[in-house]
């Protein structure tokens, strides 16, 4: 019955909710039960501590956006919604990735880090272990560059984003 | 703080800054306060709280885990209505509502009480009915260890209610009982649920109801953007084939009489989805009955051939926009308190958000007198509807029988259908003037329509209230006859009896080759007998010369009344 829209782009959703119990359940479950697919979700306390902002990033056409948003806005706990628009923003994610370094190839590994401005957090004889603070795709780079040394572990927070410029998503 | 204030008091007195006079009247107004901040168990708190809310009646079944709140329903005035299973109070609840107009609530325990409830939290969600659905939960410090009766309800319905909540503290009962009743009935209305620990309504609360709530996360819309407003009048003005399709949310909203006035005044040709069928009397010229997959011939040609769509209160599920056919020529305003609602099914060229009632207020303020004399002819010629064979055969005439009911039922009779092939008879033939047509549109909830018209008989003890149901619907709630009785409820109950699942019958025969499985009701006890032994009248039909006598005993009776039609059972749903 709908407009065809069937583009599927990738969509930052910021949602302000009540900082409560439950909340998070409610939302995962909503995009669950509608068929959206959440591609990463990011949780945390605003300024404001009854507040909690909530990123997730998903695909979907604008049809799908729409519906997302307003099924959001039916929600009791949630106060605001916003998608970010994909130009205007920025967004971070944390990567800690532990990696095989013996004595030789320590050097090299700390070459990269620097080059990618990430952290040493922490060292043992046989593994170093990074952090690194970017976008998704600097990432995705880190990764590759540093996947023939070995990974040992990795681990990845969900998308947190602002948009750019003075505007704010606010009470 | 009232230690302080007592040492306030004696610090004060003891410098001599004010005088024992004073005294007794700054303590005469502390007892105020303290008396305004009563102290009880939470349990008397939410008898407290419904009563707050002007509830007198409430559906449920009881068990360990609200023993609490059912104890002090003992000593309250409100009303219990003991049902004979738990989804059955929520559906009481439903039609108490239905004719209402505010929030009713139903009470069940634990566990499987509260599992059993599940089916008519979703039923109440579906058809947007304002409903407090109240469970018990096992103790507050065994939550997640799988107790006796333990469930996680609140998570269960979580995708069926508008809200919920699991009481954690005593203190936050009285607010959780005015946001429940304040977010079932605002907005779009539908269910809240309020799981309510075991040890929780024992503790104490000091209990003062809010006279307000504060959410800031909920502000629905009342009126109408006015440039929409302007917008909907210039796509009246501008339309030659304009048609409303009338739901549900006339009847939350209550705008019945405002629908009448701005159809009649611009001439607009109304239908209806299945929830919005009586929301104009059959008598209202503008009224050509209810469209959709199984809706009537001349609705859904309306629906095909309208250059304008005004969809008040419809949400159009997928049944209803069957019936519409979008093109680049048909325009569609869309006029719903739910934003979610818009563009959900169907493409709206002015969306309108907001209270119906107000928005029609609005409208009715700026709509000029129009004719659409040529257009409502044509739909008019459509009505000539083909005469049916009624000769006898051994079987009653499911819209001959409709049409004789049409004829007999008082004034504000209340009908209540189930699902299946008896819902799509009625809604389909029945012929309202003033009263009610209620049923499970959105859900289809089986087994709906007696639990349901037992709560809106508990809401109108002078309405005549009929059920029609088929011996399939029936026999998922045939129990509660008791609760009927019990409580002295007079409800009528039309039984469509064709030994099979009709609907589903009907399916096979169309869709898979008339291979019938799993339809067949052989082995139903004699209903006649079975009514009986509740201790209520009955008597069963099934020639069409019959009709008019029975329909004159059922609407006679002054008691609970059975009334068996047999109907053929290769009868078919839509019938001309």
């Amino acid at each position: 019955m709908q407009k065809n829209d069937n583009n599927l782009n990738r969509h930052t959703i910021s949602i302000l909710v009540e900082n409560r119990a439950g909340v998070l359940a409610r939302i995962a479950g909503l995009f669950a039960r509608r068929g959206y697919n959440i591609d990463s979700l990011a949780v945390g306390v605003t300024d404001d501590e009854s507040v909690s902002r909530i990123t997730i990033v998903a695909q979907g056409s604008g049809y799908t956006l729409e519906q997302i948003e307003k099924q959001l806005n039916k929600l009791i706990d949630v106060i605001k919604v916003k998608t970010l628009s994909s130009g205007r923003l920025t967004s971070r994610e944390l990567l800690l990735i532990k990696v095989h370094a013996n004595a030789q190839q320590r050097a090299e590994i700390m070459t990269i880090a620097e080059i990618f401005a990430a952290k040493i957090s922490d060292m043992s004889t046989e593994s170093i272990t990074l952090e690194l603070s970017a976008n998704a795709e600097r990432l995705a780079n880190f990764e590759e560059i540093l996947r023939p040394y070995g990974i040992k572990e990795i681990v990845r927070t969900g998308t947190i984003a602002l948009e750019k410029g003075p505007s704010a998503l606010k009470l | 703080m009232i230690f302080d204030f007592q040492y306030l008091l004696d610090f004060f007195s003891a410098n001599g800054i004010i005088k024992s006079i004073e005294i007794c009247t700054i303590r005469h107004r502390l007892l105020k306060v303290i008396m305004s901040k009563e102290k009880m168990t939470v349990a008397r708190a939410m008898v407290k709280c419904l009563e707050a809310e002007g509830i007198t009646k409430i559906f449920g079944y009881p068990g360990a885990a609200i023993c609490p709140f059912y104890d002090e329903i003992y000593n309250s005035k409100i009303q219990h209505i003991l049902v004979r299973h738990e989804a059955n109070a929520g559906h009481a609840a439903s039609g108490y509502a239905r004719i209402t107009g505010k929030p009713a609530v139903a009470v069940a325990t634990s566990g499987p009480g509260a599992t059993n409830l599940i089916t008519a939290i979703a039923t109440a969600y579906m058809d947007s009915i304002p409903i407090i659905f109240i469970t018990g939960q096992v103790n507050s410090f065994q939550i997640g260890k799988d107790v006796f009766q333990e469930a996680d309800i609140t998570g269960a319905a979580e995708p069926f209610v508008k809200h919920s909540y699991l009481v954690k503290d005593a203190d936050s009962v009285p607010r959780i009982f005015k946001e429940a009743f304040y977010l079932s009935q605002t907005g779009r209305p539908g269910p809240i649920l309020i799981d309510m620990p075991f040890d929780i309504q024992k503790q104490e609360v000091a209990f003062k109801y809010p006279k307000s709530v504060d959410l800031r996360s909920y502000k629905p819309s009342t009126f109408g953007n006015k440039l929409q407003i302007k917008r909907v009048i210039e796509a009246i003005k501008n339309s030659k084939k304009p048609l409303i399709c009338v739901g549900g949310g006339a009847f939350f909203s209550n705008s019945q009489d405002k629908l009448a006035r701005f159809s009649s005044r611009c001439e607009i040709p109304v239908v209806s989805s299945l929830m919005g069928v009586s929301a104009l009397p059959h008598t209202h010229p503008m009224n050509f009955g209810m469209l959709g997959m199984h809706g009537v011939r001349t609705a859904n040609i309306a629906a095909k051939n309208c250059d304008l769509l005004i969809l008040l209160g419809a949400r159009v599920g997928d049944r209803a926009a069957a019936a519409i056919k979008e093109s680049e020529d048909l325009k569609v305003v869309h006029i719903d308190i739910d934003p979610a609602e818009i563009g959900k099914n169907i493409d709206a060229d002015v969306p309108v958000v907001g209270d119906l009632s107000l928005i029609l207020d609005q409208i009715l303020e700026l709509a000029p007198e129009l004719k659409h004399e040529e257009w409502v002819e044509k739909l008019n010629s459509f009505k000539i509807i083909e005469q049916c064979d009624y000769s006898d055969d051994g079987y009653v005439h499911p819209k001959l029988f409709i049409n004789k009911l049409n004829e007999g039922l008082p004034k504000n009779s209340i009908i209540v259908s189930d699902v299946g092939q008896n819902q799509i008879w009625t809604a389909a033939n029945l012929h309202l003037d003033g009263g009610r047509f209620l049923t499970t549109g959105g859900m289809g909830t089986m087994g709906y329509s007696l639990p349901c018209a037992i709560g809106a008989k508990s809401a109108d003890k002078k309405a005549e209230v009929i059920v029609i149901c088929g011996d399939g619907s029936f026999q998922m709630m045939f129990m509660e006859l008791a609760t009927m009785i019990q409580h002295n409820i007079d409800v009528k109950i039309i039984l469509m009896k064709n030994n099979k699942l009709g609907m589903v019958r009907e399916l096979q025969t169309k869709g898979y080759g008339d291979r019938q499985i799993a339809v067949c009701l052989d082995g139903s006890p004699d209903f006649i007998q079975l009514a009986k032994a509740y201790g209520i009248s009955a008597e069963s039909i099934n020639e069409n010369s019959q009709v008019e006598g029975a329909i004159k005993s059922l609407i006679e009776s002054k008691k609970p009344y059975v009334l068996q039609v047999i109907v053929d059972e290769n009868q078919r749903t839509i019938i001309s």
